[in-house]
Parts: structure tokens; C-alpha cells; sequence
């Protein structure tokens, strides 16, 4: 249980740095450690099918989307 | 068979432990990269072997993931040590070899003498 | 024999917490991206060692999918640092 709160509470602070990174691609790194601390919560709380969906879409597809859309417009937010 | 699938984890959850320590303490990208690519490839092989080990029934699904990880690992590795090298990242005060470089500057030195 | 498994999954969870404050705290975003992958390779060994200890084969699914899928962000990290800026 207590594992439980330590990842919540580093899935928060992962969230906040998301929102305040000024460079994109740190800003998208911080994303993907969202995807997974929240694919290990699923999966600690016995929820595999959901976990593996989390796994699927927030490691591979996201972050391929989220860079190529920084390539094609900047990489840092003015 | 059970208690030599419990050293193989105890060998790999040690060596996962020293990777994370590793990926802490060490002062530059490339040493960060080697210690966290060597130790927790070799971790993470030990450890799911291991429980393959335990579980004879599930050795081959731990067989593909040990060849993933395998296989993968070291590729993340080498593209984030050449993109990191590429966008400028300096090396530590401290390191002697710089291999890159050495290539790049004896690249230069035929074209400077065809011209 | 819990003390034991105890004794692992703790050893592993300490590699995972360093990895996650080495992406926290790093200069650079290299830095931050070496923390996750560390993360990531960590956390598919953590899994198959849960999925023993709660004795459920459908648990090792979750690693598998990870370990083919995971390098995909971080290689496309490098690409974009590599031509980009």
C-alpha cells in the first residue's frame, strides 16, 4: 500500500514538470514517465489487460506523435 | 532448481540496484549511459531468467523477453550516446579518450590534401 | 521466504527511485531521458518478479508489450536531437 502512495505522489510530480518545462522534448520525457508510473499503478492494482493497453499507447505511439509534432513546429515554448 | 533460480534474482536485483545507483552518482551523460545500459541489461536478463527458472512452465515467455530486452537495450543506448553527442553535450573534465573527435579530425585531414 | 522476495523487490524498487530523481535532477535532457529508459528496464524486471509473486502468468504480458515496445519513444527522442537542434 505504501508503494502505492510513493507512486502516486511521483506521478504528480511528474505531471507538474510536464506542465513547466519550458524545453518540449524534456516536457514530453516527463509524459512518457506519466505513462509509465501510471501502467505500473494499473498493473499493481491487478488490472493487467488495462495496463497492457497503457503500456502500448503511452510508451510507443505518444511520444512518436509528440516529437514529430515538435519537428514540425519548435522546440521551445517562448 | 528453485534455489538456483532464487540466486539468479538475487544476482540480478543486485546488479538493477548498482545500474540505478550508477545512473545517479556518475557525473556525465556517457557514464550514466554505460552504467545504466550494461547493469540493467544484465540485471533484468538475470532476473527474468530466474523466475523462468522457478516456473518451468513459463520459460519460454521469459526466454522472448530476455531476448528483447536483449536485443533492444543496446540500440536506445547507442542512438541516445550519438544524439547526445551530435547536439553538443560536453564530456566530463576528467575523460581522456574522446574517439569521435580523433575519427572526425583524421576524416579532414585526406580532403585537405586532394585539394 | 517473504523476507526474501521482500529483500528483491525492494533492492529493485530502490534502482527505480534513483533512476526517477536522476530525471528529476538532470542538467540536461539527455540526462532526463537515460533516467527513463533506466526506468523502463527496471520497471519490466520489477514486473516479471511480481507476476511470480502473485503467481499469475497473465501478469508477464504487461513486460512483454514493454520490452518490444518501449524503445520506440526513446528512439525517437535520439532522432529528433540527432538532426534537429
Amino acid at each position: 500500500m505504501i508503494y502505492i502512495a510513493i507512486l502516486t505522489v511521483a506521478m504528480l510530480i511528474a505531471g507538474l514538470a510536464a506542465y513547466f518545462f519550458r524545453d518540449l522534448i524534456a516536457a514530453v520525457v516527463a509524459c512518457a514517465a506519466v505513462s509509465l508510473i501510471a501502467s505500473v499503478l494499473f498493473y499493481l492494482l491487478q488490472a493487467p489487460d488495462v495496463a497492457m493497453a497503457e503500456a502500448a499507447i503511452g510508451a510507443g505511439l505518444t511520444t512518436a506523435i509528440f516529437v514529430i509534432a515538435i519537428r514540425k513546429t519548435g522546440r521551445y515554448e517562448k | 532448481m528453485y534455489i538456483f533460480g532464487q540466486v539468479l534474482i538475487g544476482i540480478g536485483t543486485a546488479f538493477l540496484f548498482l545500474g540505478g545507483l550508477g545512473i545517479f552518482r556518475l557525473p556525465d551523460v556517457y557514464n550514466r549511459l554505460q552504467a545504466g545500459t550494461k547493469c540493467t541489461t544484465l540485471g533484468a536478463f538475470s532476473t527474468i531468467l530466474g523466475v523462468g527458472f522457478i516456473h518451468p512452465n513459463w520459460m519460454l515467455k521469459a526466454i522472448v523477453i530476455a531476448v528483447f530486452i536483449l536485443l533492444t537495450n543496446p540500440i536506445s543506448a547507442h542512438a541516445l550516446a550519438r544524439a547526445s553527442y551530435k547536439s553538443g553535450v560536453k564530456l566530463w573534465d576528467k575523460s581522456v579518450v574522446d574517439r569521435c573527435k580523433e575519427f572526425e579530425e583524421c576524416q579532414e585531414i585526406p580532403k585537405e590534401e586532394e585539394g | 521466504m517473504t523476507a526474501l522476495w521482500l529483500l528483491f523487490l525492494s533492492l529493485g524498487a530502490a534502482g527505480v527511485a534513483l533512476c526517477l530523481a536522476r530525471a528529476a535532477a538532470g542538467p540536461t535532457t539527455p540526462d532526463r531521458v537515460v533516467g527513463v529508459d533506466g526506468t523502463v528496464t527496471i520497471s519490466i524486471a520489477l514486473m516479471v518478479l511480481l507476476s511470480s509473486f502473485f503467481d499469475r502468468q497473465i501478469y508477464m504480458d504487461v513486460a512483454l508489450v514493454y520490452a518490444v515496445l518501449g524503445f520506440i519513444g526513446v528512439l525517437a527522442v535520439a532522432r529528433y536531437m540527432e538532426r534537429g537542434v
